[in-house]
């Protein structure tokens, strides 16, 4: 075994009291694929920040060729010849491709050598065996194009351990394999390889190695071979739901929604299911999975074709006012930037998209006033003033407040995407107690999340979806981590089958996907 | 709980310091004239003060609500004077048809509003529907303007019939109790756009699409059609201020309304309007045209300083006001 060229040591990472890296160790070899594997949250962005220089650890060291390296910034790291390529890519996209390998350290004294710069590039192309051209600009390729330039970038400050966050998530199959023999190229070569993904049958492809992650702690190293995917899910899962979901008692009534064929182009595809009264359906599924799209989709953001019938009867919603005629809301992930408006006060926000009920043709500031003191109250939001500018809340009163607007408009079909993002655990309770409470007064709830045990301990179904299609359905008292895990990760049909008895209801036909 | 902190929902807080500003602004402006000229608190100096801001005033109150929802309109000014140009001809058309008469004065004035709304909608749908920079739809509009105008001007000067002249005089020198017509009307534009902005959904949207326009929109606002007619009631406006200054002159050329827009833009941002829309006052607005005005109206009155200076003190205190503006947001 050689000795490894970049390795954490007890490395530990805490903001403010939180410590979210409990001594982390490992090491990555000359010519091995690393994989770093865990759930969402588990700590794999922060271990490539600490890698990559962009953030400094609490305790313990990472050491290059065995001595302590304590880059202060990404660049110094870069001089040491290491390299991250982030999921969005460091392109400036009106630059050429030369201008862009070149930047920062561009050739050439008072005038630029193109000429040498253009040379330069091609044989780092060349040498990657790859067609692009060095005068074409970022803006024109297409992402796998981009993800090879920033590989050749990369190559040009002669990296010796190249960390890759999720070059695949973008990437179309044919394109993953053009990105994987240029990894084994690399390998070849003799550099060292972290490669982090969501897609386990590719980590069983490349990786020499592989390190689970769970909750800022190792759990798991392996060679590879020694390690099945399921094998992998297991690891990065196990782990108790805590206490801090309501039980599960609803009585579903009758059919609220119902979708068939429904697709968002151009991500969402062929969506069918059914959400009856007084039932949460969860969605599951990678970020970039369509989850989102989907719900954007349902409230008329965005622009969709097929059938959906409320209560059977076929409506089409193409705005947000006709689906809050309809008796639909959506709450936003993205609550500072789409949800809220951080410069206005309590009020204001609260009262933004009922305000046809606060009197015409003059509102009443009397009765958005009597809203706010009954919402304040009812979603126990804790504001310093009532005339604060909600920017200045804390991220969960600010969600308490997203919610109470969208409950003003009293839904029936209320869609939640993230409801705990960035969220201590005292008012994620909160929210989770709101959003059972909810579907106990007959309201039908979908709750997106990318939080397994949230999605998990509220959800009477389960959906998932991956790469634009419902992947599967979970119900009832079948719905396992390792079985939604499975269904996000797309590991075999054979696997998941076996290991859900038969809950599962692979969802590629779109007859396949509805089942009552 | 946080009840004992939460102040009671009647109080109502005191403008700040810096929403006042222009408003001291204003009344040192009152006492430094009152102070080097008699002349100055004189009825006749303050109506034709007042008369004269009125044009600009009632199109810069139109503006407030542009700016506000994260818009611009460069165009205004090349709008009234082609509005004017257009009025005047067909004034001056319909007159063989009609004869000299009141109904021949409420004729133009429907052309002028009628037109005004066509620029308006115009300039709002280039915005919203082509999804086009507003900076450059209404560079682009103001030019089409003032060419348009001078075209049919013929490069010289359109001149409206001596005899309807005579009978559409009054609008601009007469008055109701002594109060001239263009006051009043200003007056009871910016009243009503105080109280649009500050009371009704339209003026909640504007400040919630200009805040930011997706979390509108995710809120179920109609966002194209708000910033649609903010344009279009912008254009009313306009159109409504030419009715109001063709009596003054009686005619309008390539030259006509020159500069207009950045005067009512310099009055909305004075007023602490956002430039990069959010935060909209109408109040302010009007104090803002009243500030140009008067610096104006004190250089020619006093000997202090060459009135050629004007465009410099205006400028000093519109970058003044932008400063002020960004103290405030930046301690926020």
């Amino acid at each position: 075994m050689t000795a490894p060229v970049l390795e954490l040591v007890g490395v530990r990472k805490s903001y403010g009291p939180i410590e979210i890296l409990h001594g982390v160790d490992f090491a990555l070899r000359a010519g091995e694929v690393h994989a770093l594997i865990g759930e969402n949250g588990a700590g794999k962005s922060t271990i490539m920040k600490i890698i990559g220089g962009f953030v400094a650890p609490s305790s313990g060291e990472v050491r290059l060729d065995g001595r302590p390296a304590a880059y202060r910034s990404g660049a110094e790291a870069e001089a040491a010849g290491v390299v991250v390529i982030h999921q969005e890519f460091n392109l400036a996209p009106d630059l050429t491709v030369a201008e862009n390998i070149y930047l920062g350290r561009e050739l050439g004294g008072l005038f630029l050598d193109h000429k040498a710069m253009r040379a330069g590039t091609q044989a780092l192309l060349d040498e990657l065996d790859s067609a692009i051209r060095p005068e074409a600009r970022i803006r024109d390729l297409p992402v796998s194009d981009r993800q090879m330039v920033e590989i050749a970038k990369a190559l040009s400050r002669n990296a010796r351990v190249l960390i890759m966050d999720e070059p695949s998530a973008v990437l179309t199959h044919r394109e993953v394999e053009v990105l994987f023999r240029q990894i084994e190229r690399l390998r070849a070569q003799g550099v060292a390889l972290l490669y982090t993904s969501h897609r386990l049958e590719e980590v069983t492809h490349l990786a020499d190695r592989i390190t689970v992650l769970r909750d800022g702690a190792v759990v798991r190293q392996a060679l590879r071979g020694e390690l099945t995917e399921d094998g992998m899910a297991t690891a990065m899962v196990g782990r108790d739901l805590e206490d801090i979901y309501p039980a599960k008692r609803h009585h579903a009534g009758e059919v609220a929604l119902e979708l068939r064929g429904f697709s968002v182009p151009p991500l969402v595809k062929d969506i069918s299911f059914t959400l009856k009264r007084g039932e949460v359906l969860g969605i599951s599924g990678l970020v970039g999975s369509g989850r989102t799209e989907l719900a954007e989709g349902l409230v008329g953001l965005r622009a969709s074709t097929g059938e959906v019938r409320r209560n059977g009867v076929p409506v089409r919603i193409a705005s947000v006012r006709e689906a809050a005629a309809q008796g639909m809301a959506y709450l936003t992930e993205d609550r500072k930037e789409r949800g809220l408006l951080l410069d206005k006060t309590l009020r204001e926000n609260l009262t933004l998209s009922t305000l046809p009920r606060f009197g015409a043709p003059f509102i009443s500031a009397a009765r958005e006033e009597e809203a706010l003191t009954k919402a304040i109250a009812d979603f126990d939001i804790r504001a310093p003033r009532r005339d604060l500018r909600v920017g200045n809340l804390s991220g969960g009163n600010q969600q308490k407040l997203l919610l109470a607007k969208t409950m003003l408009s009293d839904p029936e079909v209320v869609i939640i995407d993230e409801p705990t993002r960035g969220i201590d655990v005292g008012t994620k309770s909160q929210i989770y107690a709101f959003i059972d409470a909810l579907a106990g007064e007959g309201k039908s709830v979908i709750v997106i999340s990318s939080d397994m045990p949230e999605i998990l301990g509220l959800s009477d179904r389960v959906l998932v979806m991956r790469q634009g299609r419902i992947a599967g359905e979970l119900s009832g008292e079948r719905i396992s981590e390792t079985d939604v895990v499975r269904l996000v990760m797309g590991t075999s049909e054979d696997a998941a089958g076996d290991a859900a008895q038969g809950s599962v209801t692979k969802g590629n036909t779109a007859e396949g996907s509805v089942h009552v | 709980m946080s009840d004992a902190v939460i102040q009671s929902a009647a109080g109502r807080r005191l403008p700040s310091l810096s929403a006042l500003g222009p408003l001291l602004a204003l009344i040192l402006l009152v006492v430094l004239g009152a102070s080097l000229n008699d002349n100055f608190l004189s009825a006749g100096n303050v109506t034709n003060v007042l008369a004269r801001s009125a044009f600009i005033g009632m199109i810069a109150v139109g503006m407030t609500f542009v700016i506000t929802s994260g818009g611009l309109d460069l165009s205004v000014g090349s709008m009234a004077a082609f509005i004017a140009g257009v009025m005047i001809l067909g004034m001056n058309a319909l007159l063989p048809a009609m004869g000299v008469g009141v109904p021949l004065v409420l004729a133009g004035m429907g052309i002028a509003l009628g037109v005004g709304l066509l620029a308006g909608l115009g300039n709002g749908l280039l915005v919203t529907k082509a999804r086009i920079e507003p900076f450059i739809v209404t560079l682009g509009t103001m030019g089409i303007f003032r060419s348009l105008v001078t075209w049919l001007a013929d490069g010289g000067t359109i001149s409206l019939d001596f005899g309807v002249r005579q009978l559409y005089r009054p609008v601009y020198y007469s008055g109701l109790f002594g109060i001239a017509w263009p006051i009043i009307v200003f007056a009871i534009v910016a009243i009503a756009g105080q109280v649009a902005m500050r009371h009704t959904r339209f003026g909640r949207y504007c400040e919630a699409i200009g805040s930011n326009d997706k979390v509108a929109l995710y809120s179920a606002v109609n966002v194209e059609r708000i910033r649609l007619l903010t344009y279009v009631l912008l254009g009313l406006l306009v159109g409504l201020a030419t009715i109001m200054y063709v009596p003054r002159l009686g005619s309008a050329s390539g030259s006509t309304g020159m500069l207009w827009e950045l005067e009512a833009i310099a009055a909305v941002i004075i007023g602490g309007t956002a430039l990069k829309g959010g935060y909209g006052r109408v109040w302010g607005t009007v104090v803002g045209v009243l500030i140009l005005s008067l610096i104006d109206n004190i250089l020619i009155l006093a000997d202090l300083v060459s009135p050629y200076l004007n465009g410099t003190i205006q400028g000093v205190i519109i970058v003044f006001a932008v400063v002020l503006q960004r103290g405030k947001s930046s301690s926020a």
